[in-house]
């Protein structure tokens, strides 16, 4: 696929070890802004073809295809059409978006300039979530300094802060938070290309196909295609995670494996083996040792049943408790459920019930039918994903873990996988009794 | 919704009115520079809430009612919006809130010890605050930085790979009036401070701290080490091959993007052409974009 020995390929990630690599300066030392002047020479309609042409496909979890995205814009009728960036990374696992903001903010203003270019928007958003302080500096100093050395002309860039709430970063939500509103979805259709911010013409994607878009400008349409497989074309960060011995970002095509992941990782950590992992977050169905070489693009991954989602790959070896990390998820779930709608508000709450049980060793003969009754319940029957997500790491769980579930009925998952087992910082623990 | 601004009475006071008079007018001042970022004032709400806990460190009453009248709303529209996001608080915050993530990675990882640590130490449940007001302990949800977990933000700080041992002693630091530096970050402001910031003003601490932490680059590291490199960009291969001379010189020794010249060797140029073969492949996807957009248009408009 690509140099022929290069199992990871760095783009985005290239100029994360450069000095001060958040300055304007060193972005330019590295071609910073090239793209966006050769995006101006070209017309706008070709840009998204050549977008269209990419393969590239949305990198917060979805994987819509990003220039057919752009292309549901009605045609312009002299009113304004925004771009609104979602850097609201909060799904339980990912942080890929954080430490690229961090290190190099101004690839994702130059991605913002050019998609604002091309989709003929003067006024674009970036929604940061509020709990990443520092990112915020950076954003801030990026577009200061784009603006101050006259690279976006008219383009006004307003970075926002949100204020704690996972629910915006589902993309109505988000809309709803930046209009100063609670941040709770809306009823689609009609999609946010249509009527989106402000009832306005809005194209909503992630920080990193954001930030995709000025090296494919650059090296064109089938350079970024060259990387990744047919249907998942070219490069992502994959952000390890738990128990492997070198967690961190690793940027290759899409379709490498977790086997080979976890070989530079230099596997999972010393003495342990691995139990389950989570392919792009919380809200993808796990996976287990089985799954070790299923190619980790949109396909392979739903191929095994789950998801690629944010390729947030959270390892956790055999000293785990299903029960124990699921019921933490749900708890999360239940804290984030915005409670606009029935199947989510209701269902989180009975799941985190029935899991805090089932944790406790204090798990009925019902509970088992009950937690698949009522994620079946949610699934699908909830306004956004966030419903949907609840129910994943139930049904997975029980898919391949129900023997603990059970267990939970009359044993606690402490004793049977004592926690202190899992921990990193040492533990005198071994001689406290289970 | 609606996209023109809510007509509303010029209120009988300025806002702030409960403020004192140079906190009303620096607020006011602040407030103006806040509402002409956006194209619709109500978009304010958010940033203006941050700017109130740089004031009040918690969403007061007279906050809730500077906010409303600045941007014509009622007070119980501010407080709807101000009671669902988790970073306002309802009552004055500690100078520092040391939140532990016991989301389930950081908790398994050891965040459940760190935050029980914290909690006995400092005699602290869940959002609770020292007497000294100077700590607020919170359980966190997952902050992004999984590949440093166990993690602590203080006042939204990055604190990377804590043990209940070094959670304690930033916390004891704290309390005793000891500037502490982030991991990946400045010297922790306090909470009023960090509050402005994220109402969108800048404090001038951008450059403190590093780029990328460790984990952060693990997978550039091994890149370099093996010399991995994506593709380089066909078109600059053209370029040099017209005008060696003056290619696109901004290679620094280190990346394969940008070291042009490199790219032209015989073997990188072999090992390019099977992706060539598979990019020929490829024209038929963009056609069953076209197609699909094209139904899925006609379908919406």
């Amino acid at each position: 696929m690509t140099n022929s020995h290069s199992t990871l390929t760095p783009v985005l990630t290239d100029i994360w070890d450069a000095p001060r690599s958040w300055t304007l300066a060193t972005y330019r030392d590295h071609r910073g802004y090239e793209a966006l002047a050769k995006a101006r020479d070209t017309a706008q309609a070709d840009l998204v073809e050549l977008v269209k042409g990419s393969g590239l496909r949305g990198r917060g979890g979805a994987g819509f295809p990003t220039g057919l995205k752009w292309s549901f814009l009605p045609a312009p009728d002299g009113g304004p059409r925004y771009l609104v960036v979602n850097a609201d990374e909060s799904e339980p696992g990912t942080c890929k978006d954080v430490p690229l903001m961090m290190a190099n903010p101004h690839v994702l203003v130059e991605g913002v300039a050019i998609t604002s270019y091309a989709i003929g928007c003067d006024h674009a958003f970036i929604y940061l979530r509020g709990e990443v302080v520092h990112v915020y500096r950076r954003l801030l100093a990026a577009v200061r300094e784009a603006k101050e050395a006259g690279l976006l002309g008219d383009l006004e860039i307003t970075v926002h802060a949100g204020a704690g709430a996972y629910i915006c970063g589902e993309e109505t939500a988000l809309l709803d938070s930046l209009e100063g509103r609670r941040g709770q979805p809306r009823l689609k259709p009609p999609f946010p290309a249509v009527a989106g911010l402000y009832a306005r013409p809005t194209v909503v994607n992630n920080v990193e196909t954001i930030a995709s878009i000025p090296a494919m400008v650059l090296g064109g349409s089938e350079w970024f295609a060259g990387l990744g497989t047919p249907k998942s074309a070219g490069h992502g960060i994959f952000s390890l995670s738990g128990h492997v011995t070198r967690p961190g970002q690793y940027e290759a095509p899409l379709g490498i494996t977790l086997r080979q992941l976890l070989e530079l990782a230099g596997g999972v950590r010393a003495g342990h083996r691995l139990k389950f992992w989570t392919p792009g977050g919380s809200s993808t169905p796990l996976l287990t040792q089985e799954h070790l070489d299923v190619p980790l693009d949109y396909e392979g991954v739903a191929g095994a049943g789950s998801m690629l989602g944010t390729r947030a790959l959270q390892i956790f070896d055999e000293t785990v408790s299903v029960v124990r990390a699921v019921s933490r998820w749900i708890d999360f779930y239940k804290h984030e459920s915005c409670g606009k709608c029935t199947p989510c508000r209701e269902g989180t709450f009975w799941l985190q019930q029935i899991m805090h049980r089932l944790e406790e060793g204090r798990g009925t003969a019902d509970d088992l039918q009950s937690l698949s009754d009522i994620a079946g319940n949610i699934l699908g029957r909830s306004f956004c994903a966030l419903g949907d997500a609840a129910a994943t790491p139930i049904q997975s769980g029980l898919t391949y873990f129900r023997d603990e579930f059970e267990a939970g009925c009359h044993t606690p998952a402490r004793e049977l996988f004592p926690p202190h087992r899992s921990v990193l910082h040492a533990t005198d623990s071994e001689e406290v009794p289970a | 919704m609606t996209t023109e601004s809510p007509s509303h009475a010029a209120p009988t006071v300025a806002p702030g009115a409960s403020y004192p008079e140079d906190v009303a007018v620096r607020l006011r001042a602040d407030a103006a520079v806040v509402v002409a970022r956006y194209p619709d004032e109500r978009s304010a709400l958010l940033p203006l809430l941050h700017l109130i806990q740089s004031v009040d460190s918690f969403v007061s009453p007279r906050g809730v009612a500077f906010c409303a009248d600045v941007l014509g709303l009622s007070r119980a529209e501010v407080s709807a919006v101000a009671t669902f996001y988790s970073q306002y608080k309802r009552k004055p915050n500690g100078r520092y809130t040391v939140g532990v993530c016991t989301n389930t990675l950081c908790a398994v990882m050891g965040g459940d010890d760190v935050y029980d640590a914290v909690s006995a130490h400092l005699g602290l449940g869940n959002d609770e605050t020292t007497p000294d007001g100077v700590v607020t302990l919170e359980r966190l949800e997952c902050n992004a930085a999984c590949d440093y977990a166990p993690v602590v933000m203080v006042n939204w700080e990055f604190f990377d790979n804590v043990t209940p041992d070094s959670a304690v002693d930033l916390v004891d630091r704290l309390r005793d009036g000891q500037a502490v530096t982030a991991s990946r970050g400045p010297v922790v402001q306090d909470f009023r401070a960090v509050s402005r910031v994220l109402a969108g003003f800048e404090d001038g601490l951008v450059d403190d701290g590093p780029g990328a932490g460790d984990a952060t680059l693990v997978g550039l590291r091994i890149s370099r080490e093996h010399d991995w490199r994506a593709p380089a960009y066909p078109s600059d291969a053209t370029q040099d091959e017209a005008d060696t001379a003056d290619a696109v010189g901004h290679g620094d020794g280190r990346t394969g993007l940008h070291e042009v010249g490199e790219e032209q060797s015989s073997s990188d140029h072999a090992a390019a052409t099977p992706s060539e073969s598979t990019v020929g492949q490829r024209p038929d996807q963009p056609v069953d974009d076209d197609a699909k957009a094209d139904d899925t248009k006609g379908q919406a408009t």
